[in-house]
C-alpha cells in the first residue's frame, strides 16, 4: 500500500489469496458496509429509558392531567401569557433600538462616545436583573419627581415618579436596559462580520453613509446578528418569569398563584411549561423564515 | 507648488498628482509622487508588492487621505478645498460626490453579495445620483451587455465565476459614467484562464477612449494598451515613458531587475 496522495488509475483490489478476478469483475464486486453493533446497544438503552419517562407521563397519577387542562386555557392564564408577551416584545424593541445605538457608539470614531457605550454595557452585564429589576422598581425612592427640561437649568413638566414608573413600566425598563447591553454586542458582532472590502465599495461609489448601512451594511450583518438574537429574544422571553418578584401579572407570578391557592404544583407549572414551550417553538419557527430572508444571495 | 483652484487649470491633465506623501504609522508607503495623466489615456503602474502603487490608487479617490501634496482630478482637489493659502477638509458628503465621477475596481470585486447583478450596478446611480430606477434600469442593462452579462442581471454574484463578478464590477463603476476609471489589480484574484476575459474589457474601454490607470503585473496588457507605463518601487516613480521605452529599454537597474523577474 502506498502513501502517496495519487491514486492508481486502476486500483488493483485486494483479494484472498487464491482467487483471482478477471479485470472487468472489478466493476461486479459488492461493498460491504461496516457494522457498528454498540451503535445499536446505545440506541436500545436510550429507548428504553424515553419510554419509561413517557409511560411515567402517563401512569403517573401526580402529573394530575385533568387540573392542567382545566386551568391552561382559563382566562387568567391567556391573560398572564399576553402580558408575558407584551413584556417580551416592549424589552426587544426598546432594547435593541438602544443595542444598535450603543453598538454604532462603540465603533464610533469618537473616544469618548466608545467609552460611554463601553461603560453602559459594562455596568449593565456586571449587575443581575433581579437586582437592577428591584432598583427600577424603587426609583420613587431615589427620585421622588422626574421633570423634563433645560439640564441643569429650568423644569418644563414635571411628573410624580411613583405615578410614572409603575410595576409595569419599572419591569420594561429594567427588561430593555438590561437587554439593550447584550443587543448592543451582538449588533457589534454582526457588523464587524461584514467585509470591510463591503463599506469601501460603497464609500467609493459615492453612496450616501446612511444608506451604506442601511442598504450595504445591516443586512450582510443580519446573517450573524439573527442566531444571537433569536437566542436572546427566546431568553428574554423565558426571563419575563422573573419580573414576578415585582408582583407582576405575567405568566409564571400567576401560576404561582393560583397554586397559591389550591395546592396543585405540579400541574400548574406544567400550564407555565406547556406555554413557555409553545411560544418559544413559534418563535424559533418565525426565526428560520426571517433567516431565510436574510440568506439571500448566500448559497450558490 | 500651489493647488489649482477649479478655474486655474488649463492644462488637459485629467490627473494631477503633486508631491503625495503617506505614511501607514512608522512606514511611508509614497515618498514624493508626481504624475499627470492626460485625458482619454492609459496609464499603466508596474512595480514590485510593497511599492505603494494600490495606495497611490486608493488617494486618487480619497480612500486614502494624503499626510502632504495634492491631487486633482479634472480640476477639482480630491478630498480638499482651496481658500487662500489653506487646504479645507471636505466633509464626508462632498467627498463621496466627488467619487462619483472617479470610478475605482477592486482586486476583490467587492460586489454587494446580498443583491442581484442588476442591483448592484442600479444602486449607486440610485443612490447617490438620485437617478430615476426606470433609467438606471435601463442604463444599467446596456451596460450588462457591453461586458457580455445581460443574461445574469438578475443572479447573484455567488452564483458567478470571478472574471464574471469582475466585469459586473466594471459595468457596476460605470453605471455612474465617471471621467476616470482605477482599476486596482484587477486581474490578481482571477484564475488564470479567467484573466482574459476582464482584459478584454478593459481594453474595449480604453479604445473607446475612457480615461484610465490600472494598477497591474500583466506586462503584455501594458504592452499592448498602455499609452504610459509607471515603473514604481519603494514609494517613489522610478520611470515613467511609453511602453516601448520603459518595458523594451529601461534606463534604471530597478525597472530592468523587475522586468527580469516577470517577464
Amino acid at each position: 500500500m502506498s502513501l502517496t496522495s495519487d491514486p492508481p488509475i486502476h486500483p488493483p483490489a485486494p483479494t484472498e489469496p487464491g482467487e483471482k478476478p478477471a479485470a472487468d469483475e472489478y466493476a461486479a464486486l459488492k461493498v460491504v458496509p461496516v457494522r457498528h453493533p454498540w451503535r445499536w446497544v446505545a440506541v436500545a438503552a436510550t429507548a428504553v429509558l424515553l419510554a419509561q419517562f413517557l409511560n411515567g407521563l402517563i401512569t403517573n397519577p401526580g402529573w394530575e392531567w385533568d387540573v392542567f387542562a382545566r386551568f391552561v386555557t382559563t382566562e387568567t392564564i391567556l391573560h398572564a401569557v399576553w402580558v408575558t408577551l407584551q413584556l417580551t416584545f416592549y424589552g426587544t424593541v426598546i432594547g435593541f433600538a438602544l443595542g444598535i445605538v450603543l453598538a454604532f457608539m462603540r465603533l464610533s470614531a469618537s473616544p469618548f462616545l466608545r467609552g460611554v457605550s463601553y461603560a453602559y454595557i459594562w455596568a449593565f452585564r456586571s449587575i443581575p436583573l433581579i437586582v437592577q429589576l428591584l432598583f427600577w422598581f424603587n426609583l420613587a425612592y431615589l427620585y421622588k419627581e422626574l421633570q423634563f427640561g433645560i439640564p441643569f437649568g429650568p423644569g418644563f413638566v414635571a411628573f410624580d415618579t411613583m405615578n410614572l414608573v409603575g410595576a409595569m413600566s419599572a419591569a420594561v425598563l429594567g427588561l430593555a436596559l438590561h437587554q439593550a447591553a447584550y443587543a448592543a454586542e451582538i449588533v457589534r458582532g454582526g457588523v464587524l462580520a461584514v467585509d470591510g472590502g463591503q463599506l469601501e465599495a460603497a464609500a467609493a461609489l459615492g453612496i450616501p453613509r446612511l444608506r451604506q448601512l442601511r442598504r450595504i451594511v445591516l443586512p450582510q450583518a443580519m446573517r450573524s446578528i439573527l442566531p444571537n438574537a433569536a437566542n436572546e429574544i427566546i431568553s428574554l422571553f423565558k426571563g419575563t418569569s422573573i419580573v414576578s418578584v415585582m408582583a407582576i401579572g405575567e405568566l409564571f407570578y400567576q401560576v404561582q398563584v393560583v397554586y397559591g391557592r389550591n395546592g396543585r404544583v405540579v400541574p400548574l407549572l406544567m400550564v407555565a411549561t406547556v406555554w413557555y414551550i409553545l411560544l418559544t417553538t413559534v418563535l424559533s419557527v418565525l426565526q428560520h423564515y426571517v433567516e431565510r430572508h436574510y440568506a439571500k444571495g448566500a448559497v450558490r | 507648488m500651489s493647488a489649482p483652484t477649479k478655474e486655474a487649470t488649463g492644462s488637459d491633465a485629467m490627473v494631477e498628482i503633486r508631491s503625495v506623501h503617506k505614511s501607514f504609522g512608522p512606514l511611508e508607503v509614497l515618498r514624493g509622487i508626481d504624475l499627470s495623466v492626460r485625458a482619454g489615456e492609459v496609464t499603466v503602474v508596474l512595480g514590485p508588492s510593497g511599492s505603494g502603487k494600490s495606495t497611490l490608487l486608493r488617494t486618487i479617490n480619497h480612500l486614502e487621505k494624503v499626510d502632504q501634496g495634492w491631487i486633482s482630478v479634472d480640476g477639482t482637489l480630491v478630498g480638499y478645498r482651496r481658500s487662500g493659502n489653506k487646504l479645507y477638509e471636505l466633509r464626508e458628503r462632498e467627498v463621496l460626490r466627488q467619487r462619483t465621477r472617479i470610478g475605482f475596481v477592486f482586486q476583490n470585486f467587492n460586489l454587494f453579495p446580498h443583491l442581484t447583478v442588476l442591483e448592484n450596478v442600479i444602486e449607486a446611480p440610485i443612490a447617490a445620483l438620485g437617478r430615476p430606477r426606470k433609467d438606471a434600469v435601463a442604463a444599467a442593462e446596456k451596460l450588462l451587455a457591453r461586458v457580455g452579462l445581460a443574461e445574469k442581471a438578475g443572479a447573484y454574484p455567488k452564483q458567478l465565476s470571478g472574471g464574471q463578478q469582475q466585469r459586473v464590477a466594471i459595468a457596476r463603476a460605470l453605471a455612474l459614467e465617471p471621467k476616470l476609471l482605477l482599476f486596482d489589480e484587477p486581474t490578481s484574484a482571477l484564475d488564470p484562464e479567467l484573466v482574459g476575459e476582464v482584459l478584454d474589457v478593459i481594453k474595449d474601454l480604453a479604445r473607446g477612449g475612457t480615461t484610465m490607470i490600472v494598477v497591474t503585473h500583466e506586462i503584455g496588457f501594458a504592452r499592448e494598451v498602455a499609452d504610459t507605463v509607471v515603473f514604481m518601487d519603494e514609494g517613489r516613480i522610478v520611470e515613467q515613458g511609453p511602453p516601448a521605452d520603459v518595458l523594451d529599454r529601461p534606463v534604471q537597474e530597478r525597472t530592468r531587475a523587475f522586468l527580469s523577474k516577470v517577464l
